[in-house]
């Protein structure tokens, strides 16, 4: 397996009123295609800024961030955007949808960011709303729809643009557990098709769900380990049951 | 009363403009000059605008008033111009009036009997025809109160002698004015004065109630002799342009020459105890040049003649140019202007400040949404032109419904005001008015747009993600 993605000594800091606080102090990690990684560690331990610099929403204080061939670390801020809509998706613990918008309209935000809205990628969409099994709610807005079914949408979102690595921030931490389940197995179900899935979580059983664990304390890479997958994906995983 | 010609010409280029500017936006939107971008930032202007119903309009109102109040305000501008120009066109904007004025210590003379001599003369006249160049058409007319009565009938009016020319239907542009028969015509001057008369409406409806005039005879007060109708003129309106407001619809004509032979040159009054006499010899003239440059040179001429062969001390003539009306009018509009443009900027102002400060408001609402259109690839530029597009989109919906309340203005308070006081405020749409009144709400959008939607684009992705 190749790198997709792979950071080099990568350091952020943050200036604040109490002085240089230094979130990342040189992370190296590579990240294969079909990865499944989790990220863990306790609070400050630098991995949400790690998702941060991965999602391309931020840019490291030194150091490299290779995304396939591409140094991403000196990118300009729309060169970042450009990056963002079409080679990352996102999927984050409070769901993020537009509350105007409609299942399908939400599904379709990054491809209008690349342009690529019309009657072919319409059709994209709402397989795919069907295939996180939204197909009977696709006029539904996000205050119709469950905590589930809303990060559900989040993860067909995060598909439509094809990319190649899904950066979840604890998707399943506002879920209960059935629900957290049913979407661990739609994440498996998507690594088991080939996509690269980094997530970051605190929980132990959601971690359980990924293929190498990496652990983060002080802005470092405390471990790194792969594992064999507890959890194995149910026979119809991209339909769960729905609540 | 309005000018209901202008305003329904005016109604076809304000209904043509609407609707493209309705059909335009339409036909864009399905072809691929307006990009899915464009599209999907003027529907979620259009939703954001519906969700806060209230909140929109109110932020819009000074828009809406802004520009309702300026194209009301150039209506009514333009309308004064608009009736200012009717009045000089039915005047003849290529007329010069010369008047004969009673001196001051003529009209002073406590004499008991005096015959006031004074005025224009017959050798004025044929001076002017001879002098003067640019002449299309001269008229001489003699003009005297009296009252109007039928040979058969009691009835009595009491209206206006005017003696005068065939030419009077050109000078004052009558021909499509005549109701029922005929003008004053050549024959009846030449080569004997006929005793024949043409009526004004008022005089037709008052001494010949649903009967013909035509054929019928009228005298005037102390003269026996009785003149023959042979023309009955249309309602026309009152003037203001030879001084005091003429009502040529009590007017009767008669020829020139008839008129000479039925008074003389005198004139005999009784009033309040007074017995006086005039002589005057012409009351008006009317010259008419072929453009309306010659007008001015043409009337210091006159003056010219006029001081140089009448008495210095006693000035018994005067001349009325309506072209004034015409200057006068022009300073009333651009008064109208002036203050439309005021009030244009006060509303811009006004307008946009409300814009602006409901677009921060937004903008701060909708922190995590710009947080969630960042991370799925929104550019900045994408994210500014967004909320650009929602603050035009507010300020064209406000824009449009500004027009509405101006026409609303246009049409409802000249008929309130004509309604309730009796007096008429014309009212004439002026068409680019409109348009530019809806484009500056327009660009105002535009303006006071920009600077909460560059701040919305300068947010930082992560933070504006935790935004609660």
């Amino acid at each position: 397996m190749s790198a997709i993605a792979r950071v080099v000594n990568l350091v952020k800091n943050y200036n604040l009123e109490g002085g240089l606080v230094q979130a990342l102090r040189g992370v190296n990690l590579d990240f294969e295609e079909g990865d499944f990684v989790a990220l863990m560690g306790p609070s400050g331990s630098g991995k949400s800024t790690l998702l941060n610099l991965l999602g391309c929403l931020d840019r490291p204080s030194a150091g490299h961030y290779y995304l396939g061939n591409q140094d991403v670390s000196q990118m300009d801020d729309d060169q970042l955007s450009e990056i963002r809509s079409r080679y990352l998706g996102f999927i984050f613990q409070s769901y993020n949808l537009i509350a105007q918008y409609t299942v399908v309209e939400n599904i379709q935000v990054p491809l209008l960011y690349q342009g690529k809205m019309n009657q072919q990628t319409y059709h994209r969409c709402v397989r795919l709303a069907q295939m996180v099994g939204l197909g009977d709610r696709l006029d539904h807005r996000p205050t119709q729809l469950s905590g589930g079914q809303q990060q559900r949408v989040a993860i067909a979102r995060s598909l439509v643009n094809n990319p190649h690595v899904i950066l979840a921030d604890e998707a399943t931490g506002n879920l209960d557990t059935k629900t957290s389940i049913e979407i661990m197995e739609l994440l498996t179900a998507l690594n088991e098709m080939g996509k690269t899935i980094i997530m970051v979580t605190h929980e132990n059983d959601i971690a359980e769900w990924a293929r190498r664990v990496v652990r983060m304390r002080d802005g470092n890479v405390e471990s790194d380990e792969r594992k064999r997958r507890v959890h194995r994906r149910p026979t119809n995983p991209l339909v769960g049951s729905r609540r | 009363m309005m000018s209901f010609e202008n305003i329904d010409l005016n109604l076809v280029y304000i209904a043509l403009g609407a609707m493209t500017l309705v059909l335009l936006p339409i036909f864009l939107w399905h072809t691929p000059l307006v990009g899915a971008k464009t599209r999907n930032s003027i529907s979620t202007a259009i939703r954001n605008l519906w969700l806060h119903k209230l909140r929109s309009f109110l932020s819009v109102l000074g828009i809406i008033i802004g520009t309702g109040a300026v194209i009301a305000l150039m209506a009514f501008g333009e309308g004064s111009m608009q009736d200012a120009l009717d009045d000089i066109k039915r005047q003849g904007a290529t007329n010069i009036i010369v008047m004969s004025v009673k001196p001051p210590e003529e009209a002073t003379s406590t004499r008991r009997s005096f015959v006031a001599k004074y005025g224009l003369t017959d050798q004025d006249y044929n001076r002017f025809q001879q002098t003067l160049p640019n002449l299309v058409a001269t008229l001489p007319m003699r003009v005297f109160a009296a009252e109007i009565r039928p040979v058969i009938e009691s009835r009595m009016f009491q209206g206006r002698v005017v003696g005068t020319t065939a030419h009077y239907s050109t000078v004052y542009q009558i021909q499509d004015r005549i109701e029922r028969g005929r003008f004053l015509e050549e024959q009846d001057e030449n080569p004997v004065p006929r005793n024949v008369t043409v009526i004004g409406s008022a005089i037709a409806s008052t001494l010949f109630p649903g009967e013909d005039p035509l054929g019928k005879s009228i005298k005037f007060s102390g003269k026996d002799r009785a003149f023959t109708i042979v023309g009955v003129l249309k309602d026309r309106t009152p003037s203001t342009s030879a001084g005091d407001i003429e009502d040529y619809n009590g007017d009767v004509y008669i020829p020139l020459a008839a008129c000479r032979s039925l008074l003389g040159e005198l004139v005999v009054f009784r009033s309040s105890g007074m017995r006086g006499a005039e002589q005057v010899q012409l009351n008006r003239i009317v010259l008419t040049v072929q453009v309306m440059d010659q007008v001015r040179p043409t009337s210091e001429m006159v003056r010219a003649q006029l001081e140089e062969y009448h008495d210095r001390n006693k000035r018994d003539w005067e001349i009325k140019v309506p072209l004034d009306k015409l200057e006068q009018a022009e300073r009333t509009r651009d008064r109208y202007r002036m203050q439309m443009a005021m009030i244009a900027g006060i509303s811009l102002l006004v307008g946009g400040i409300g814009i602006m400060n409901i677009m921060l408001a937004t903008v701060t609402e909708r922190t995590r949404e710009i947080g969630i259109r960042r991370a799925l690839g929104a550019k900045r530029g994408d994210i500014t032109f967004q909320f650009l597009v929602e603050a035009v989109v507010q300020t064209t919906v406000g824009g449009v419904m500004g027009v509405g309340l101006g026409f609303a203005v246009i049409y409802a308070v000249p008929w309130l005001v004509l309604r309730y006081f009796e007096e008429r405020i014309p009212a004439a749409v002026h068409v680019p008015s409109v348009f530019m009144a809806f484009f500056v709400a327009v660009v105002v959008g535009v303006l006071f747009g920009w600077y909460p939607s560059r701040r919305a684009a300068r947010l930082d992705p992560i933070e504006a993600l935790r935004h609660e």
